[in-house]
């Protein structure tokens, strides 16, 4: 027994601040202080405010030590381990009662408190490494309870009537689609896993691989069993090496415990997995791209029908869900789906996780409600906007979804919500701007993304997506005129309608939604030719205000294209002359701005 | 996807060679086997010069063409050599709008490569990558395995004097 449980976060935002050397270097301390068999080490998945990371938590008083450096190691270990006094400065705030000079649980804190955990519950909780950890925290017991006491239908049935729908994208009911495969006879079918995340901003699927990645296993086993399948396959992004690390492990372990391979639980079902990695085309996040490029091919889409439930993987009938709903399925098992259905709006059931990004104060992963609104999730959970600026939009949905403005913030988020406001959930990435995000700029930052990740294929998104493009740069160069605004209207159309696959018909989705809300911009930019924002370069110009000038000549010196110099206007109460720019050799890069004491430099 | 090829001479060692043709045969009748192929041999190479795209064509008896379709349609697969020092700056949305642009046009100020490119010393090549889901440490930038987070433009200087 240990008196004491030192859990250090194992995330990749964590690692990437060095949380693996805190690991190491706790152990050391440990081991010097004696404490080696008291206290254990323990190190987990994400936690979820990777804004406050690395975060080492101390049980059993539950303290939330943020910002850990490998330097606080020593003073954890001997203030709070050895003498049993809390390093009050690496305490989380808000975690702090200094009234009564205590500590609250987390579970209190704003950030935690309006937070359900089902997808991620086993994150930030248990070492994803070691798989009796995962079976101690009911881990298996669903796969057990399906393939011994439950027929096929059962199953499918639990997943229909729990109203689950897929946490990928569009959001089409799982339990259908595991219908339909079940009830195609074949020789052989397949169950896959799209751990893709080609979202930018969106990592909720790396955070459930890297700290509870035996729940994926299981859910696809029950999947396996559900329809009648004996091999599945994990596709999951190159990028994320910790996650494929961690998967692999998870699957060894489940190997050697009986959990996969040939007859699980002693019945007549065997079912194993295997990584593919991905190779970076964000259209293998699309099922038919994914199934073609497990195949080994290039990643294009195929027209649907025959849908992948008939014919997908190798020509056979296969059910393909995202991490993230998997992550749902073991709790749906066996708590039964009334649980889950009393969870949520009346026709997006359970919860969503949000990985919130961009301008607010804790950036990190939250799982609510389905129906909790964008307001709570920005101002409660999130803190709200750093640096007192204004909240503008949120976007969601990645390349396929669209903004939501301020006016809409009280909307409730569910599937349907989203889609009548022009935006969708996708897989959950939440970015939120502030006042100083240009909207055209952002279209146009998700059209470039589109136009390299189109795969050629069709087209309508080939061709189409790169002439608007060309049309939003010249709207943020300011060369463009009202008639381009009509023709980038009329393309968005047409490429909805036309093309093959989901990344094609979302495409347009970005411009159209912030045409939408802030069609005011488009027009600044194209008939005051500015930049509200001030984020478009080229339609930005650095001016010196002469009188507040004091002539120091440090902006001059930054400069790197010479294209500041002295006048010869003294302003009045100055003693040196005063400096200007000149526009046509300025390069916009704002380093004279940065150099200036004064204040005296001004863009507009 | 539109890359960069490398008109650098390929200089491959035989070792390399029968290292890739031991992994070939071990997979060969694996289904969709090609791709991790393509993997495993950019992991020896570092990148996937057409000289090894024959390799793989002749070991797997399939036409060239087939190899190269796939070596251009993933970012993954790079067609021309990384410098010792690989930056790979994030520009995901969350970076994006956390500024990640300005970093990639200040090292491209400092060491006059475009994203895409190496310097001539072989020392430094940039890219721009498309998330690493670091989200909570926006803007970030890798080089080779070290992760910076947190950045604004100025921290770039001290992050390439490091490696200089």
């Amino acid at each position: 027994m240990y008196r004491s449980q030192v859990l250090i976060c194992g995330g990749t935002g964590c690692t990437s601040s060095n949380s693996q050397k805190i690991i190491d270097a706790m152990e050391v301390a440990l081991d010097k202080a004696g404490l080696s068999e008291e206290v254990k080490v323990v190190k987990t998945g994400c936690f979820g405010l990777c804004a406050l990371g690395p975060i080492v938590i101390v049980y059993p008083e539950g303290c939330f030590y943020s910002r850990v450096e490998v330097d606080d190691v020593d003073e954890i270990v001997n203030e709070h381990l050895l003498k049993g006094r809390i390093v009050k400065r690496l305490i989380y705030n808000e975690t702090l009662d200094v009234e009564n000079d205590t500590i609250k649980s987390l579970n209190e804190t704003a950030f935690y408190k309006t937070q359900q955990r089902i997808a991620l519950r086993n994150c930030g909780v248990i070492n994803p490494e070691n798989i009796e950890e995962y079976i101690a925290n009911d881990g298996y017991a669903a796969l057990g309870k399906v393939v011994t006491e439950m027929k096929p239908e059962e199953v499918i049935q639990i997943i229909l009537d729990s109203g689950l729908r897929g946490r990928g994208g569009a959001g089409f009911p799982t339990g259908l689609k595991w219908k339909f495969a079940a009830g195609n006879d074949a020789d052989q079918k397949y169950v896959c896993c799209n751990a893709d995340e080609g979202d930018p901003g969106a990592f909720m699927d790396r955070s459930i691989l890297e700290g509870d990645p035996h729940a994926l296993i299981e859910a696809m086993a029950i999947a396996g069993y559900a329809i009648g399948a004996t091999q599945g396959y994990v596709y999951v992004r190159a990028e994320y090496p910790i996650a494929v690390n961690r998967l692999q492990i998870a699957i060894d372990q489940a190997r050697e415990y009986g959990l996969l391979g040939n007859n699980i639980f002693d019945t007549d079902f065997s079912f194993d997995l295997g990584i593919r990695l991905g190779a970076g085309a964000f259209v293998c996040g699309e099922e038919t791209a994914l199934m073609t490029s497990i195949e080994g091919k290039r990643g294009e889409p195929r027209p649907r029908p025959p849908f992948p439930a008939v014919k997908g993987l190798f020509g056979k009938p296969t059910v393909l869900n995202n991490v993230e709903t998997y992550a749902n399925i073991p709790q749906i098992i066996l708590k039964g789906s009334d649980w889950f259905n009393s969870i949520g709006t009346e026709k997006s059931k359970g919860t969503k996780v949000f990985a919130l990004g961009g301008k607010i104060e804790h950036t990190g992963l939250v799982e609510v409600p389905m129906g909790t609104t964008l307001r709570q999730i920005v101002e409660d959970i999130g803190g709200g906007i750093p640096n007192g600026k204004k909240f503008k939009a949120a976007q969601t949905g990645g390349p396929s979804g669209g903004c939501i403005p301020a006016s809409l913030m009280d909307v409730e988020i569910d599937y349907d919500n989203l889609l009548a406001i022009g935006s969708m959930m996708g897989s959950g990435g939440l970015i939120v701007m502030d006042e100083d995000t240009c909207m055209v700029d952002i279209a146009k930052f998700f059209l470039e993304f589109t136009v390299d990740e189109s795969c050629g294929k069709c087209t309508p998104c080939r061709i189409g997506t790169r002439r608007m493009l060309e049309i939003l740069d010249k709207i943020t160069e300011g060369k463009a005129t009202m008639e381009d605004l009509d023709k980038l209207e009329a393309l968005c159309d047409y490429i909805k309608e036309n093309s093959l696959c989901g990344l094609g018909q979302t495409a347009p989705n970005p411009v159209i939604s912030t045409l939408k809300y802030f069609r005011d911009e488009y027009i600044a930019h194209i008939v005051d030719k500015k930049c509200p924002a001030g984020a478009c370069k080229n339609l930005l110009n650095y001016s010196i205000v002469k009188d507040k000038c004091f002539g120091c000549g440090m902006c001059a010196k930054q400069c790197p294209a010479d294209a500041i110099m002295v006048t010869d206007y003294i302003a009045p109460g100055k003693k040196l002359a005063a400096y200007e720019i000149d526009t046509e050799k300025c390069i916009k890069c704002g380093a004279c701005v940065a150099s200036c004491k004064f204040k005296a430099i001004i863009k507009e | 996807m539109l890359k960069k090829i490398s008109s650098l001479p390929f200089n491959g060692t035989p070792e390399q060679e029968a290292q890739l043709v031991k992994f070939i045969d071990g997979i060969r009748t694996q289904q969709g086997c090609l791709m991790p192929i393509m993997q495993e041999a950019q992991s020896i190479y570092g990148y996937l010069p057409l000289e090894v795209q024959q390799i793989i064509a002749r070991e797997l008896e399939i036409s060239v063409e087939e190899v190269y379709g796939i070596s251009t349609f993933y970012a993954q697969f790079a067609l021309s050599p990384k410098g010792k020092y690989n930056i790979s700056v994030c520009l995901g949305t969350a970076c994006y709008v956390k500024g990640a642009q300005a970093l990639v046009d200040r090292i491209t100020q400092i060491l006059g490569i475009g994203p895409d490119e190496c310097t001539a010393d072989g020392m430094f090549s940039l890219e721009a990558c498309r998330c690493i889901g670091a989200c909570g440490l926006a803007p970030v930038l890798t080089v080779n395995d070290d992760v910076y987070g947190r950045l604004v433009e100025k921290d770039v200087d001290d992050i390439i004097k490091k490696y200089q």
